[in-house]
């Protein structure tokens, strides 16, 4: 118990999750909602702070109650407490942050199905302390913000030629408008976001010697 | 006690439902005014849209106090009825019969004359797309316009409810010189229409597009007879 609240070892379960075990290009979890909010930026960074507010909450109630929870119902055990955190999450935002609530729509219940949250909750949060468990939530919600927002913002640039709505392509390039350029319109539609994805997990690949399989 | 056992398996899950169940609901019971206002706010704001007058959340429950100054209901003979024009359902309404359809009229007084707002709804292509629009007092001439949806592609169909495709309807007819209603057509990358009945509709979400022209038709049908009693 004398172990410090920021160990190596406690640190490490920030960080692991940006890159060795990224939740997305690593461990492949959460790849439908990172497919489904990333057309444009503003949604990517709402829905992550929102997965990590859900997976780091979850993860501590979780092991809160982990010495409680009946082995043959914990899966269910799990899915309520999520849902009743990501119902929570909801019915805030649309009294506290309507304008936001209406943003993310649908995505807000699209959380209670990310593959990450039950992940954690399965293979951390079940057999680790409350502390331990909220830091390995914080750093797996920020791991999936993380390439959320990389995709987001390479989606947005060349499928709208803004990025957080703000014009970055000149309105003058366009070639409606006599100039030479034409935006990517398959970079909206949700094959791009797959095979940006597969990019980014090529990229770290090659330079992340512990992914090299031989 | 044993944890594996049934019964504490059973009072285990028993107990999680019910605190849960509490906590939602309660939590759901204290939030509720708020969410109710912040969505009355939000269709004053879409009311005073389709006028072209632009509010914030703050402000939009005073402007609209100031500016729309009457409401009614008519039904499809354009006969006024009993209700509440604003608290009107319009996806019940238009699961109804179509002489049993209650159809709310907002009224706003500018100066250049009464707008008539009236409310729209359609499908788009996931789900459900609003709106109003409001007319001169011509019962013809559109005034201003505005949309919105509930899960639209965005970048595509979700642009219904960005100025840019909305701000075109302005000064469209609806109706064409013999008096024979028209609507609007929003029209696709080279389809002919009469410029004064054409808006360009949105590439990539001809779906979307294509569903409100519908949505813009069927209600201004309703409305017909209404437009009939006003003009004459």
């Amino acid at each position: 118990m004398s172990e410090p609240l920021f160990s190596k070892k406690n640190l490490k379960l920030l960080s692991d999750p940006l890159n060795s075990s990224n939740p997305i290009t690593v461990q492949v979890l959460g790849i439908c909602s990172a497919l489904a909010v990333t057309a444009q930026l503003k949604p990517a960074i709402v829905m992550s702070i929102s997965v990590i507010a859900v997976v780091a909450l979850g993860n501590v109630i979780i092991s809160l109650l982990r010495n409680t929870i009946p082995n043959r119902i914990r899966i269910i055990v799990q899915l309520v407490v999520i849902a009743a955190l990501v119902i929570l999450v909801d019915q805030i935002l649309k009294a506290y942050v309507y304008d936001v609530s209406k943003q993310l729509s649908v995505f807000v219940g699209l959380i209670i199905t990310n593959c990450i949250l039950m992940g954690r909750l399965e293979a951390f949060a079940l057999g680790n302390r409350p502390w331990q468990s909220f830091l390995d939530g914080i750093g797996n919600g920020s791991g999936y913000a993380a390439i959320l927002i990389i995709v987001a913002f390479f989606r947005e640039l060349l499928g709208s030629g803004s990025v957080l709505g703000f014009r970055i392509i000149p309105e003058s390039w366009y070639i409606a408008n006599g100039g030479f350029y034409a935006n990517n319109g398959m970079m909206i539609l949700p094959p791009m976001a797959l095979i940006t994805i597969g990019i980014i997990i090529w990229v770290q690949r090659s330079r992340n010697r512990k992914l090299i399989e031989n | 006690m044993n944890r594996n056992g049934n019964t504490y398996t059973v009072l285990y899950a028993a107990v999680m439902v019910i605190l849960v169940a509490a906590v939602l609901a309660s939590v759901s019971m204290a939030l509720k005014p708020k969410q109710v206002l912040n969505t009355e706010i939000e269709k004053k704001q879409s009311i005073l849209a389709s006028v072209n007058i632009e509010s914030t959340a703050a402000n939009a429950e005073k402007i609209y106090a100031e500016k729309i100054v009457t409401q009614y209901v008519v039904n499809v003979k354009g006969e006024q009825v009993e209700g509440d024009a604003f608290n009107i359902d319009l996806k019940k309404e238009r699961a109804k019969a179509h002489e049993d359809m209650l159809l709310p009229v907002f009224e706003c007084h500018t100066s250049e004359g009464i707008k008539y707002i009236l409310p729209l709804r359609g499908t788009g292509l996931w789900g459900p797309i609003w709106g109003f629009i409001s007319l001169n007092d011509d019962m013809n001439t559109i005034y201003g316009a505005n949309f919105d949806h509930q899960g639209e592609t965005p970048g595509l169909g979700a642009e219904i409810n960005t100025p840019i495709f909305e701000e075109p309807f302005i000064g469209k007819k609806i109706f064409d010189e013999s008096g024979k209603l028209i609507s609007i057509i929003v029209a696709k990358v080279g389809q002919d229409a009469p410029a004064e009945h054409k808006v360009d509709g949105i590439s990539g979400g001809t779906i979307t597009s294509k569903g409100l022209e519908k949505m813009l038709l069927d209600d201004f049908t309703s409305y017909q007879e209404f437009f009939k009693k006003k003009k004459s």
